[in-house]
């Protein structure tokens, strides 16, 4: 195979070739739990992370409540209609039932791999939360235990397909090693995450998007990317986007002026407003001191940052920001066409963050909970999906001989006629930056803003898919340059076809929910991006709700 | 932000070059044979995650909570603050404070207030 156009290896570095049934990009929750399902079927399985299985992605970095609920129909129903109106009314109470036993099964896989859940006074132990340096080091443990081959700090830069299409691999750079690697393989789970637009969210810097971009130019398409727009609180100097403790907190003006409405369930929008012209500042003195020790030891890393800035967040006031989140909390992403999390490009799979998680959300998501109930059960099933894809294949599937394998990347990569000089990496990501970043242009939509935005960044588009191929030491941020910037333009294609406010899609010129457009949009396309509805599921019978059930559900 | 590796407490095993997702870090010589810590060689590639400190076992390393600046901090003020290797015994990653892995409360943060 050839080397990438323009990223000429040097005959001193390593290449590594590979062959295997399964390739898992992303070593997060969901690509690990992709890995070991893959693996305990039997499938040989190798999985790549761009940076190192165990402390890539938001969860690592930051830990998250579970959507564990116990298989109490009462609860159950509960659980599924705690978010039926914040998320539009997308979501598919199918997916719903099936996410919530899986994500029961694998929560009580993870105590019996010895998670140390906390027990509660009566001494029962709580599975309602995982700690995510523990977690995710527990799962890259148990995914070598199950025999998966790590490749650490790999990022894939192109999938592989054969001659029908069907994606058979992917290339990538070795990051400390030096030099491409290629995996050969008969399926492909992409679990690369979201796209947080380095916006330097807690452990977001690594989702680019990436995945994104790979498996759109194999012929992929996505849904739901115009719910994309998910703001997180973290203080202004800071990184650290854990928002459940700022349910206990005042917003003020840097004066100390309250601002009326501001708050961080259902007043995110004022804070957002407000920061457009000046300072907000936060205190969380709703909290009782009694609760003080409880919200350490549940969170440590959301009090980092004060403790070494020598703040008390809860006797003085800090100044806050929103960074972007994207769609690691928003909801769109890979199109699923079926329960095994196949997408619409035959041997390639989604799971996680990169998969769309309306199925179980709809259009809105908080932090946590679903999300990692859905990267554990998507994970799941696309490991076990791709190693059924890989054993119905058999060994006709490899390229050796028989098959002809072909690079799919384009922007940054491909070997076309060019106009243009090559793509600068950090110019690119501070233009896309500065079209999604704005809160009047993506948290407050508009057609004129929506409109004025496409046009830059279509331009921007045009110009990278007729660059030069980047060099061997530029190409990867050449591609996630690209990857955001492809993004950037599915996220506003499909927030201006959906001319109402649903889930956290938010339309200032169509401020009310359109009930004519219950309906899902599939968005896909590079050159020209395309933008098409579909029904949403049926509504499901409406469930009678205990309200305060229905509170704590929704607090999880 | 990543601030500083303490060259006392380093003791040259580049676990940090491994696990930082973001690849800031660069090994120098020989690793743990010599000793010599590595150098942070992509600084404001940092993504502030605090990983690195969690995952070092020598409490070497110091990372600012400033997302976007360089504060330039001194080690010396780092030590005097108690910061090295505060993230890790937090959650319980050092031996003497193993019982802060199962001591999470957010059931209680969840449950009405």
């Amino acid at each position: 195979m050839a080397n990438v156009p323009g990223a000429p290896v040097s005959s001193s570095a390593a290449s590594l070739d590979l062959e295997t049934d399964v390739l898992i990009l992303g070593g997060g929750p969901a690509g690990t739990w992709a890995a070991i399902a893959a693996a305990t079927g039997g499938a040989r399985t190798i999985l790549a992370d761009k940076g190192f299985c165990g402390t890539s992605g938001a969860t690592a970095a930051s830990g998250t409540t579970l959507w564990y609920v116990d298989p109490d129909p009462a609860k159950r129903a509960a659980a599924k209609a705690s978010r039926e109106g914040l998320g539009g009314h997308l979501a598919d109470h199918g997916w719903m039932d099936r996410v919530l036993d899986r994500t029961h099964a694998a929560v009580g896989q993870l105590a019996d791999w010895g998670y140390p859940f906390p027990r509660d006074a009566d001494g029962c132990e709580r599975r309602v939360s995982v700690q995510g340096p523990e977690y995710m080091r527990l799962m890259r443990r148990r995914v070598k235990q199950a025999g998966v081959t790590i490749l650490d700090h790999c990022p894939a830069l192109e999938l592989l397909v054969d001659d029908s299409g069907a994606v058979a691999g992917a290339v990538g750079v070795q990051r400390q090693k030096g030099g491409r690697w290629t995996v050969r393989a008969k399926a492909v789970v992409i679990a690369t995450g979201g796209c947080a637009f380095l916006s330097k969210a807690l452990g977001c810097n690594v989702l680019t998007g990436d995945g994104l971009l790979m498996a759109a130019e194999a012929g992929a398409d996505l849904s739901g990317m115009e719910f994309s727009n998910a703001y997180a609180i973290a203080p202004a100097f800071g990184s650290v986007t854990k928002t459940l403790l700022y349910q206990w907190a005042s917003f003020t003006r840097a004066d100390g002026e309250p601002i009326p409405g501001a708050a961080s369930k259902g007043g995110r929008s004022v804070i957002a407003r407000v920061l457009t012209t000046e300072p907000v500042h936060a205190r969380l003195d709703r909290a009782e001191p009694e609760l003080w020790a409880a919200m350490r030891q549940a969170q440590p890393n959301f009090f980092l940052p004060f403790d070494r800035a020598g703040i008390d967040p809860f006797t003085q006031r800090f100044p806050v920001t929103l960074r972007l989140e994207g769609t690691v909390r928003g909801t769109g992403g890979l199109r699923l066409v079926d329960g095994t999390c196949a997408t619409a490009v035959p041997g390639l799979f989604a799971a996680g963050d990169a998969a769309t998680r309306e199925p179980i959300c709809g259009g809105f998501t908080g932090g946590g909970s679903h999300n990692a109930a859905w990267a554990m059960s998507t994970g799941h099933w696309a490991g076990l999906g791709a190693a059924d894809h890989a054993r119905a294949l058999g060994g006709r599937a490899l390229g050796n001989g028989t098959r002809t394998l072909r690079r799919a990347g384009g922007a940054g990569l491909q070997d076309r006629p060019r106009r243009g000089a090559a793509i600068d990496a950090g110019g690119l990501t501070r233009a896309v930056q500065a079209e999604v970043f704005p809160y009047d242009i993506n948290y407050f939509r508009t057609e004129e803003g929506l409109t004025g935005s496409l046009a830059r960044l279509d331009r921007l588009w045009a110009d990278a898919a007729a660059a030069m191929p980047a060099s061997a030491d530029t190409v990867l941020r050449v591609r996630e340059a690209a990857a955001m910037l492809a993004t950037a333009r599915w996220m506003y294609r499909s927030a201006l076809a959906r001319t109402e406010s649903r889930g956290m899609h938010r339309r200032i010129d169509h401020a009310a929910l359109d009930p004519a457009q219950r309906h899902l949009l599939t968005v896909g396309g590079l050159d020209e991006v395309q933008v098409s509805t579909r029904p949403a599921p049926v509504r499901a019978d409406p469930v009678r709700l205990d309200r305060a059930e229905a509170g704590r559900e929704l607090a999880a | 932000m990543i601030e500083l590796i303490s060259p006392t407490r380093c003791t040259g095993c580049n676990i940090c070059v491994s696990v930082c997702p973001m690849d800031v870090f660069q090994p120098t010589g020989g690793g743990r044979a010599d000793g010599a810590a590595p150098v942070i060689a992509r600084q404001t590639d940092c993504q502030t995650c605090f990983l690195c400190e969690a995952h070092c076992p020598d409490d070497a390393l110091y990372v600012a909570p400033d997302a976007e600046t360089v504060t330039g901090i001194a080690e010396d003020a780092v030590a005097a603050a108690g910061l090295f290797g505060s993230y890790r015994r937090a959650i319980g990653w050092t031996a003497a404070h193993r019982q802060n892995r199962s001591a999470d409360q957010t059931f209680r943060l969840l449950a009405p207030h």
